[in-house]
């Protein structure tokens, strides 16, 4: 009994199966990124729609040449009905952008600038180094490593001559 | 138990004997490890007959396209030949040349298929006029 009335009622209204009523208020906008898009990728050779969309009247007239034969098209209006379709050819769409050349480039310039900041650190930052880096101090300091013979047998001393106060040769 | 071993090794034998181009490889429908493989002829029959609909369209064309593409073969250019001619149908050389330019594409670097391909397709696309991307100067970037 409720059924029927209910049943009735939805009869009364006219249920649209291909527009969408949105309480009451209309029809929902279509979004852009509901419909078929197109892109080229190598794995997708074609894709769902045409690139152009909107043909000029060149465009429709070529368009209803090539329901003729092909041959007798030249190459120039094959090339634009393929343009019409694709936008870019395997060949444009599979070549490198050459980006690694700005990366590399990149990369040297900041290095490059890294050793300007480590130059001027080295002159404004930096202290002076221990006095253990004189010349006069690393000369005790190698004359004290050969009176202790450092490494006679191998290393070191091995290599100073003794008896003639010099390296060996 | 003979003869069945001698009907096996017959029929191994002549499976040799046909010369396959080692570029379309056999492919199963499903991927079972049991049950009935699909033989390359199959597969190739079947594809032909997919693209030899007389009143094929465009939406087909395209998904029959693009899942060829998919796997992991150069189509044969029987199968080739049935897709064009469908193109012919449906008014697209567009596609006709798209479809040249993804089998070559598709041959990675294998260089040799694709002027195999070209040539046996030649009869085909001279008849229905439909050039080579190379003819149109778009193999190039």
């Amino acid at each position: 009994m409720l059924a029927t009335r209910a049943l009735r009622l939805v009869g009364k209204r006219a249920l649209s199966t291909s527009i969408c009523l949105r309480g009451g208020h209309g029809v929902a906008k279509v979004e852009d990124y509901t419909l078929p898009a197109y892109f080229d990728r190598r794995e997708n050779p074609l894709p769902d729609i045409k690139f152009v969309q909107q043909l000029s009247p060149e465009q429709k007239s070529l368009k209803e040449k090539e329901k003729g034969s092909w041959a007798v098209l030249s190459k120039e209006e094959k090339i634009a009905l393929y343009r019409i379709s694709f936008k870019e050819s395997f060949a444009e769409m599979e070549k490198g952008t050459g980006e690694w050349k700005s990366v590399v480039a990149g990369i040297f310039f900041f290095i490059g600038f890294t050793g300007l900041v480590v130059l001027w650190q080295r002159k404004y930052v930096y202290g002076d180094v221990p006095h253990t880096f004189d010349p006069e101090y690393k000369q005790k300091e190698l004359q004290r490593m050969l009176d202790m013979r450092i490494n006679p047998v191998e290393g070191f001393s091995a290599k100073w001559d003794y008896e003639n106060n010099a390296w060996k040769k | 138990m003979f003869r069945a071993a001698l009907r096996v090794s017959v029929s191994g034998a002549r499976s040799l004997t046909r010369a396959r181009p080692q570029y379309t490889a056999s492919v199963a429908a499903r991927s079972y490890s049991h049950g009935k493989q699909e033989t390359d002829e199959e597969f190739d029959a079947r594809w032909v007959t997919y693209f030899s609909k007389p009143d094929i369209d465009a939406w087909e064309l395209r998904k029959g396209m693009n899942t060829l593409i998919g796997y992991d073969l150069v189509p044969e250019p029987k199968i080739l030949e049935a897709a064009l001619k469908a193109c012919r149908r449906l008014d697209d050389l567009a596609s006709a040349i798209r479809i040249l330019e993804a089998v070559k594409n598709k041959a990675g670097p294998h260089k040799e298929i694709y002027p195999y391909v070209i040539q046996e397709l030649l009869p085909t696309l001279s008849e229905l006029g439909i050039p080579t991307p190379e003819e149109l100067g778009i193999d190039k970037a």
